[in-house]
């Protein structure tokens, strides 16, 4: 089976270290315009969310201008991430090797990588972390939609809008959850980080973390024989 | 007739109360206060309500609010509703009795009811809009305010209204400053008819039951004060002709307490939301600590360089 992880811009630089592409520049651009918004949203909400974080919105120049701008913000998290969503969503759909690489979690988590089977351009971790982060923006740009009386508050009742805020509050906590796990996984494995900065990675990298990945690229642009793979080249 | 209440003397007065006084204050804690002023409370006999809106000029006047001219909507209501500049409405309703067949006017005077465990104060975000002194009036603080509208969902009885101008919420102020100089609301002062008397809660607890007395001997068997316990009861009180089905007084809530989804909001899930993403950043930490960071080594680098090179080492 053709690949449906692989993107055309994937390309293996050889050499020492071997350089992949992972990222074009437009989504690069595209996931930071994402991030910096999900970060201002949070750190908005939770100025909102709790007394004890109310000093956040010293951050937005005072609680109206804090108020006034999450929404909006909101929006544009919704259209990037939207973005995001379309660029990966393929990449990300589950595949049977997915289940085994969760079960042996504890393998990830203790450095032990070899027992787990090899993954394509996303490990489960990864697609849970994606598939959740779009659903729970859904939920947050329709719950904050509502909740977002400025502009709306003539086209629900009390009681909807009570029942939106609460769904919203309990989303917020819940995608903050996802980003905290997000952000921890790419510092925690060494060398992610230039896959968003700089577009690339190293082979190494793509070798310890994404296997499959980086034999189907291997494959694709024909330098390799493939093997040193587990299945047959073409 | 209740005794009218003074009219101000032309001296300089110091304020009864002040921010010495609170009980409460939104999304902040306050110190107890070192004396407990006396609870006072504006009861409205709507058996005695004609309904000429006089009160609402009061309020207006007093308030030194504009509301804008309205449009005739065919209903005596004006404005249709509550706004930022109109704290208080007449709301007319014709109910038919069915146990006597006759129509009946009831006419409520809406606004703010200061509850004694106001749901409004419970969910504003912002330390200090909202205040409630030991006198019970419930009172909005403009500076302080952000404009979210989170007290017009925590409120049962659907009262406080954002500005379109100034994005602050505004509502009934229970006339707090005219009242921390000894006076009583703009609304009581103007009524002609005595349907608003400000007193002592105690007082006018007192006043009430004369009045339900004298409307029971008069046929009005269920005849009865308007405190609702759901919400501590309140410093705004009704004498209301039929006390069993409050409801048709343009709908004024039977039982209303502070919803359980606002319950829920401000309280469960503050407090586990925020212990869910503070172990989530502590065992991201934890972790971290113990396994280290995730490397990729020499040998990840060299199956790599094999692998693109194509060399044939049949090594995994
Ligand atoms: C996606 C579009 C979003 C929209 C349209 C939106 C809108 C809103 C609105 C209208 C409010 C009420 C306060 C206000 O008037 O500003 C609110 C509160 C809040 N939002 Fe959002 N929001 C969005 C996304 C997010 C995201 C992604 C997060 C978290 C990362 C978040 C976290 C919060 C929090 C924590 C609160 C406070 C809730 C509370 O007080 O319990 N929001 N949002
Ligand atoms: S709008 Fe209401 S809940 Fe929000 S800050 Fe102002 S008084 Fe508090
Ligand atoms: S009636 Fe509404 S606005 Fe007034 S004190 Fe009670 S909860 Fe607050
Ligand atoms: S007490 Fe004062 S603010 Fe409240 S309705 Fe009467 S006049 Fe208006």
């Amino acid at each position: 089976m053709a690949a449906d992880d692989l993107q055309p811009n994937e390309r293996i630089h050889p050499g020492k270290p071997v350089i992949v592409d992972r990222y074009t520049v437009g989504a690069r651009i595209n996931h930071w315009i994402t991030a910096a918004s999900l970060v201002l949203l949070a750190l908005s909400g939770l100025a909102m969310f709790h007394p004890s974080l109310f000093f956040l919105s010293r951050l937005f120049g005072g609680g109206q201008f804090t108020r006034f701008i999450h929404p909006w913000i909101g929006v544009v998290l919704f259209f990037s991430f939207l973005g995001l969503f379309l660029r990966f969503w393929k990449a990300n759909l589950w595949r049977r090797e997915d289940g085994t690489w969760l079960g042996r979690f504890r393998d990830v988590l203790t450095n032990h990588e070899d027992n787990v089977p090899e993954v394509g351009k996303y490990n489960a971790g990864q697609k849970l972390v994606f598939w959740s982060m779009s659903v729970l923006i859904v939920i947050l740009i329709s719950s904050g939609l509502l909740a977002w009386d400025q502009y709306f508050s003539q086209y629900t009742t009390i009681d909807q809008k009570r029942v939106a805020i609460l769904v919203h509050s309990l989303a917020a906590v819940a995608i903050i959850g996802v980003w905290i796990v997000h952000f921890y996984s790419a510092i925690w494995v060494r060398g992610t980080i230039p896959a968003m900065t700089r577009g690339r990675v190293t082979g190494g990298w793509a070798w310890r973390h994404h296997r499959k990945w980086l034999r189907e690229l291997v494959t694709k642009s024909g330098k390799g024989t493939g093997s040193s793979g587990s299945k047959p080249a073409e | 007739m209740f005794p009218p209440l003074p009219n101000p003397s032309t001296t300089d007065m110091a304020s009864r109360f002040s921010g010495k006084d609170l009980i409460r204050r939104s999304a902040s804690n306050v110190p107890a206060p070192e004396k407990q002023l006396t609870e006072v409370a504006k009861l409205i006999d709507v058996s005695k309500c004609i309904g000429c809106k006089a009160c609402q000029t009061a309020c207006i006047e007093w308030n030194d609010t504009h509301p804008q001219v309205g449009d005739f909507t065919g209903a005596f209501e004006n404005p249709p509703d509550l706004t930022p500049d109109m704290f208080t409405l007449m709301r007319y309703s014709e109910w038919d009795n069915p146990e006597t067949n006759e129509l009946e006017w009831l006419i409520r005077k809406d606004g703010c009811m200061h509850c004694a465990d106001p749901g409004c104060l419970k969910a504003c975000p912002a330390p200090g809009a909202i205040v409630q002194y030991s006198n019970g009036i419930v009172d909005f603080v403009h500076e302080n305010c952000i404009g979210c509208g989170y007290c017009i969902k925590g409120c049962p009885f659907n009262i406080p209204r954002i500005s379109k101008v100034d994005h602050t919420a505004y509502k009934c102020t229970l006339c707090s400053d005219r009242v921390a100089v000894g006076q009583g609301p703009a609304c009581a002062k103007a009524c002609p008819t005595q349907a608003i008397v400000f007193g002592t809660k105690d007082e006018m607890k007192g006043w009430a039951a004369k009045r339900v007395e004298d409307l029971k001997s008069r046929g009005f068997v269920n005849a009865g004060l308007y405190d609702p316990p759901g919400v501590g009861g309140t410093h705004v009180m009704y004498v209301l002709h039929h006390a069993d089905k409050p409801e048709i007084y343009s709908g004024l809530p039977k039982d209303p307490k502070i919803s359980p989804l606002v319950e829920a909001w401000k309280g469960v899930t503050k407090y586990a939301g925020l212990t869910v993403l503070g172990v989530a950043a502590g065992v991201g930490l934890l972790h971290h600590l113990i396994m280290g960071p995730n490397r990729v080594t020499e040998a990840d680098e060299e199956h790599a360089e094999e692998l693109t090179e194509g060399a044939s080492h049949g090594r995994r």
